[in-house]
Formats: C-alpha cells, structure tokens, sequence
C-alpha cells in the first residue's frame, strides 16, 4: 500500500469555508491534488459542504456550519486529501480556434520585439502548447492555463487595461488564458477565439472544467468571423477530442 | 396582476436575493443581497420566503407607484424617511399602495441599503436559482442590471392582509468581528496589530463588489503577489498599496492579494450597511465564537415570522413617529417605544 501525501494546511476562510491548501506556489503536483480532492468530494459527498472552488494551489471547500464545524469536516478532509493520487485518467481535450494578432491580438507584435523574435513564431510556440486547465476565476469562464512555453514567460504589462474584448487569448508571467467575458486584464493580448467558455443560454453553460486539456490552432480573421456569429447562435465552435 | 412602477431611483440599486450560488467553480460570483438580515426582514413582512428577491435600494431615494391594483410592500434596512402622499410609513412595516399611490424613500440616514420586498416576490427567470443582478456578468431578471426610472415588476394584487411590523433585535455597535487568515501568516506580528487596532473608513469608491478601506498602510512580508486562491464574502485582501479591501457580494471568485481576516458572517451585512467615512474597528474572534454566532444568525433568520406584530401596534406609533421624521431623525415604528426588543435567540 502506498504511503499517504503530506498533509494540506487547512485555512480558515471565515466561519463557512475552508482553504484546504496543497502549496504556496503554482506547482503541477498541488494542482493535481487539488483536483483529485475536488473529484473525491464530488464522487463522495460530505454532509455539510455545499460547494468547492478549485484553485492552483488550494480547494476552497464552502460548508453549512449549522450541519459541520470546521474541527470535524477538517477531520473529514484529510484522510482523503492524504490519499495517494489515482492513476492519471485520460482527460477531456479541447482544441480552440485562435485569430492571432492584428486587431484581435493588440499585443502580438510587442510580446515578438520583446522576445526578439517574429509574430509567426510566437504564434506556433502558443498554438503548440499543450495546456490543462488549471482553475476557473474572476469572471465567468475564465480559464486560468498551466503549461505555456518557458521562453513565453514574462512579467505582465506595467498599465493594466481597463477593458479587453470577450474572447481574448492572452499570456501573464507563466500562465496562458482563455477569457471569456469583456474584462480588465493586465496580460498581453495574442489573438482571440469565438469559442464562449460560458453562454447562459446553451448547454452546457460553462465549456471547460477545471483538469481538461487545451490546444490552440490559428484560424484567419474571415473564419473567425463566421464562427463568432455561429458561436453566437449557440454553437460550441471548439472541437472535443477525448485524448 | 398589479404592476410596480420604478417612479423614480437612484445608483447602486438592484434586484437581490439570497445569492447564486453552486457556480463559484466556472468563475460565477455569488451576488445577492449585502445585507441579507434586512432583506430577510422586509420579505418576512410580506410573507416571502426570507430569501425571495426583493429591491435593494442603494443610498439614495426612490418611489415606486402602484398601477392596475394594489400592491403591498415590506420595507426594512438603512433607516430612511418614508410616505404615501404624505402620510409617514415606518422603517420594518409593511404597507399596502392603492392603484395609483405612491410610496416615496428618502436618502438613507446611516447604513446604505434599504429592501423594498413585494407581497408574492418579484418574479422572473432565475440563473443557477436566482434572480439577484450581476451587472458585470450580464446577469439577473428581470432587468440584468441596476434599476432605472420606468422599470416596472409584474406583481400579485395585494392580498388585504393585515399590515405588520417585525421587531428587529437591536443593531449590534462595536467594532467589526474577524477570523484572521487565510493569509494572515503573509503579515507580520505588528502588521496584524496595525490592522487589529486601527480606525478604519469606507472608501466612497467602494461598491458591491469591494469595500476599500482608508487607513494605516498595511505591509506584506513578503511582497503582495501570491497565487491567486478562492475568496468568500467578507475575505479581507491587502493589495500592493497596502490598503485593504473587504470583498463583497460580487467579488470575483478568486483573487491574487494576501487575505489577511475574513468578516464573520453575522457582520458581513453590517460592514456593508456602514456609511463611506464613519469610522470603525476590526476585533478578532475565535472560530469558536464565530461559528457559534454564523448558527446564531441562522436561527435569528428563521425567527424572523415570530418577531411579526400586529398593525394595530404600528399604530400607535405612528404619530411618535411623524414627529420624530418631522424633527428629522430616523426612526422605526419599532424604536419609537412601545416593544420591549428581547434577546438574540
């Protein structure tokens, strides 16, 4: 039998939540921890939690304090927080169309002289990552991306922007997006996608889950016109490869 | 069916109930109510169900006028000066508007949100279970955004039931109560003390997203960038200026600053009812005492159809009362003296 994991730090987030946390830092184990706590909570529900946010580091677990103390569900939680990681399960693939640079990726050129490269190169060096999906937050559907190439790291824009387009493809400090919402952002723009992450009135309303896989490809700025208007219809416009 | 006219209304009001919640995970903040006690004191006095939405009145005034029947409403919350054509209508009764009344809310006079409930709830279509108004996100019904002048809710025809007060246990003063952490080991002993033991205002630029907070400037130890992690109503984060901000109802889901406390459920809704500029404290508590007081204000919650009273009783308060909005303070039907305020359950 597997020894167990070291124990996560339970936090106390006020009288109704916990942070269960697994690290300080973004740091791949952690995050597959805190996905597979998330899992074993959904698959066997404690009584008493009534919901769970999954971060890159720590699972943030809401309860009722009228069914469960924070003593007793913390006693509840680590035996499975502890537990040896499952055997990784293929997970769900999304390939996402990207319209790089020009108006939808404002930044593109910028991030290339940055990098001393040239605009086509940072597009096949996004495009060719392979991305999971590390934590949804902040705005509806905005799908925080571990897994960027190293040599696009870079700290994020001096002067956040007060509003970027829905849809915006960005980069920031080690981390990729996909966003989904008209927002503020502080990353750098590269492209944009007509793919809604979430869309009230279809289902599913919310596309990504936190532990699927991503890849991008480029399309020209004509296919995401007809795309958009598709995706504005209610079609999904991602293609889902069970890889 | 009645209608209930918008007459007139002013920023920073919505439609608001218990919250949406289930959808934290895709990044979809709760919203809802700020002060969920007076929402579910002003649906109580309509015979809602405590959490049914209902309109938050942000500070300033409003009217609303009844159209095709009567409408009765429940007012509870900020204190504020309130009449039909003239005739005062006090703070926590209900009241019934003929066809064609109007019932006009002044500014509020300490606190900030008002909640006008109707007699049968507004109705709508809700999102995850609800109808409260994310503007940021798009979200809410009938109207997915703050309320104009104009606005109309479709509405039950008033029922002709007797008219009521609800008698409110008394506002707690004192500072405001916190658990320390999440991060609270992001900030060194006398940072911690410096937060614990100073005079805090509320930012004018705050909204109901966050409360900014003006003060000492509160200093990490180790810089203000941590990986972004879940919040909660009430989480307390530092950012790089060192001036908090206490994340309310539509916070985004998660956040990357230092959350140095967290506010105790039974005062997040009286953080959000302090006025902008009025000074005030933190104090912490233990879990303990916190989880001991979150149960306490679910039982006070479902209290509330015990804590109705009889119109008859409104009554005789009214002139007190007239007098008092006359002399220009604020006063609730329940205040001007004729019911002994018992213990918190």
């Amino acid at each position: 039998m597997a020894a167990t994991l070291s124990p996560p730090r339970l936090l106390p987030s006020g009288d109704s939540a916990v942070t269960v946390e697994f690290s300080r830092t973004i740091d791949e184990d952690a995050n597959q921890r805190v996905l597979a706590l998330d899992k074993a909570l959904a698959a066997s529900p404690i009584d008493g939690i009534t919901e769970t946010v999954p971060t890159y580091r720590s699972l943030l677990v809401h309860y009722d304090p009228e069914k469960i103390g924070f003593d007793a569900l913390g006693e509840k939680i680590l035996p499975i927080a502890t537990r040896p990681l499952p055997p990784v399960t293929r997970a769900r693939r999304w390939r996402i169309p990207v319209a790089y640079g020009g108006e939808h990726g404002i930044d593109l050129d910028d991030v290339a002289k940055a990098l001393n490269t040239t605009p086509d190169d940072i597009i096949a060096r996004h495009a060719g990552g392979d991305y999971k999906v590390a934590m949804i937050g902040f705005t509806p559907g905005w799908s925080y991306l571990s897994g960027l190439d190293k040599s696009l790291h870079m700290s994020r824009r001096q002067n956040p922007r007060l509003l970027t387009p829905a849809g915006t493809i960005s980069i920031g400090g080690i981390q990729a997006g996909i966003q989904c919402l008209a927002a503020p952002s502080g990353w750098h723009l590269l492209g944009r996608t007509p793919v809604r992450t979430y869309q009230l009135h279809r289902k599913p309303t919310f596309l990504t889950e936190p532990g699927d896989r991503v890849t991008f490809f480029a399309i020209d700025h004509k296919t995401f016109a007809d795309l958009d208007r598709a995706a504005e219809a209610g079609e999904i416009v991602a293609e889902q490869v069970d890889a | 069916m009645s209608r209930l006219v918008v007459a007139s209304i002013g920023p920073a009001s919505s439609v608001q109930d218990g919250g949406r919640f289930g959808a934290q995970r895709y990044g979809l903040t709760v919203s809802g109510a700020m002060d969920r006690l007076s929402l579910a004191a002003a649906n109580t006095l309509v015979g809602n169900e405590p959490f049914a939405a209902a309109v938050e009145i942000g500070p300033f005034g409003a009217s609303f006028t009844a159209r095709d029947g009567a409408v009765r409403v429940g007012i509870s919350g900020a204190p504020r000066n309130a009449d039909i054509a003239g005739t005062p209508v006090a703070m926590d009764t209900s009241v019934t508007l003929k066809d064609g009344e109007t019932l006009t809310l002044g500014f509020a006079r300490g606190g900030a949100f008002t909640y006008l409930a109707i007699e049968g709830a507004i109705k709508g279509e809700p999102v995850f279970g609800s109808l409260a108004v994310n503007a940021r996100a798009g979200l809410g019904s009938p109207y997915p955004r703050p309320l104009q002048a104009g606005d109309e809710f479709s509405v039950d025809a008033a029922s002709g039931a007797p008219e009521r007060g609800i008698e409110l246990p008394k506002p707690a003063t004192g500072p405001i109560r916190v658990l320390l952490g999440p991060q609270d080991d992001e900030f060194d002993e006398a940072n911690k003390a410096l937060f614990l033991n100073s005079e805090w205002k509320i930012s004018a630029t705050s909204d109901r997203m966050g409360y900014r907070l003006e003060g000492p400037a509160i200093k990490h130890l180790h810089g203000h960038n941590i990986v972004s992690d879940g919040t909660v109503n009430g989480s307390i984060q530092v950012p790089g200026n060192g001036a908090p901000i206490a994340l309310m109802m539509d916070r985004g889901t998660s956040g990357g600053y230092p959350k140095i406390a967290t506010v105790i459920t039974a005062d997040v809704g009286r953080l959000a009812q302090t006025s902008a500029g009025t000074a005030f404290r933190f104090k912490v508590v233990s879990m303990a005492e916190a989880q001991d007081e979150v149960r306490k204000f679910a039982r006070l919650i479902r209290s509330l159809p015990d804590r109705l009273r009889s119109s008859d009783t409104i009554a005789l308060n009214i002139a007190a009362l007239s007098d008092a909005n006359v002399a220009g303070h604020a006063v609730s039907a329940i205040d001007a003296g004729t019911w002994q305020v018992t213990a918190e359950p």
